[in-house]
């Protein structure tokens, strides 16, 4: 059979042959295609809704906020796991509005959710959460033991 | 003149304040049109809406603030809300209604009485 194999000039045989080529090309389909849809299959980047979340610190609390406007309180869920806050929902459609002519629909409806990692221990039992004027806070009082403490030093 | 409703001008360049264009939905129905934007952190004294000829501006200002202590993590922008809607003339700006709840504002636009499509009886 060697002699069916096609002979390569000397110069030109750091030129990848038509097998290499075609691996080449799947490698590259692989890399679009694979990522994008575990992309769409995994995150909410291309069809959900994530709403800007802020994360504040200080003495005794971390609260966070989260921009949900037009929910209802009763569609909101917050929920505290192994140092991690989630915070879930729904915007539902309001069917009244099926029959009008539609203009412009920005607005997302579905569901929600965010997790953040929370920076100290807190005591999951005083959490509160607020919802007004379409912003939802939840104040998480810090555990004891994560509090800043003030020790005085006698220098003798 | 159906699609004036959905043409917007850009905020004036000059303006001091940082303003953001609030995502809005907008139904027509056959007694007028219903738009709502979001806006989250605006209450009622923070809406300003304006009508010139027609030409409607609604602005919703807030004062979302950095929270307490150390900002850990932040998204949200300080900006206020800006958007500029053309109105359709068959709007009776009289008439327009508007409420905010949880940081969405709606706004009712009723159309005008000898506007609205209706059906004469022959006697």
């Amino acid at each position: 059979m060697n002699g069916l194999i096609r002979w390569h000039r000397p110069e030109l045989s750091a030129w990848p042959h038509f097998g290499r080529l075609t691996d080449l090309r799947e490698e590259i389909d692989r890399l679009f295609e694979a990522p994008m849809a575990e992309l769409a299959r995994t995150s909410q980047l291309l069809s959900g809704w994530t709403p800007a979340l802020d994360m504040f610190e200080d003495k005794d609390n971390v609260v966070v906020r989260l921009e949900v406007p037009g929910l209802k309180k009763e569609d909101i869920e917050v929920s505290l796991h192994d140092g991690n806050l989630s915070i879930s929902g729904e915007r539902k459609y309001e069917e009244k509005k099926e029959e009008a002519e539609v203009y412009r629909a920005e607005r997302f409806f579905g569901r929600f959710q965010r997790t953040v990692a929370l920076p100290t221990l807190v005591q999951s039992d005083k959490v509160k959460a607020q919802y007004k004027d379409g912003i939802l806070t939840v104040t998480l009082p810090k555990a004891e033991e994560a509090k800043p403490k003030h020790i005085d030093v006698n220098i003798n | 003149m159906k699609a004036t409703l959905q043409k917007e001008t850009r905020p004036a360049q000059a303006r001091p304040v940082d303003y953001v264009a609030p995502e809005v939905n907008i139904f027509e129905t056959g007694d007028g049109y219903v738009l709502e934007a979001e806006m989250p952190g605006v209450t009622k004294e923070g809406l300003e809406i304006t009508l010139e000829g027609c030409e409607m501006t609604i602005v919703g200002n807030r004062e979302l603030a950095a929270g307490p202590g150390e900002v850990l993590c932040r998204e949200s922008r300080d900006a206020s809300f800006r958007r500029v809607f053309q109105l359709d003339p068959a709007i009776d700006t009289a008439r327009i209604s508007a409420r905010v709840e949880q940081g969405v504002l709606t706004l009712t636009l009723p159309k005008s009485e000898q506007v609205k499509p209706r059906k004469i009886s022959v006697d």
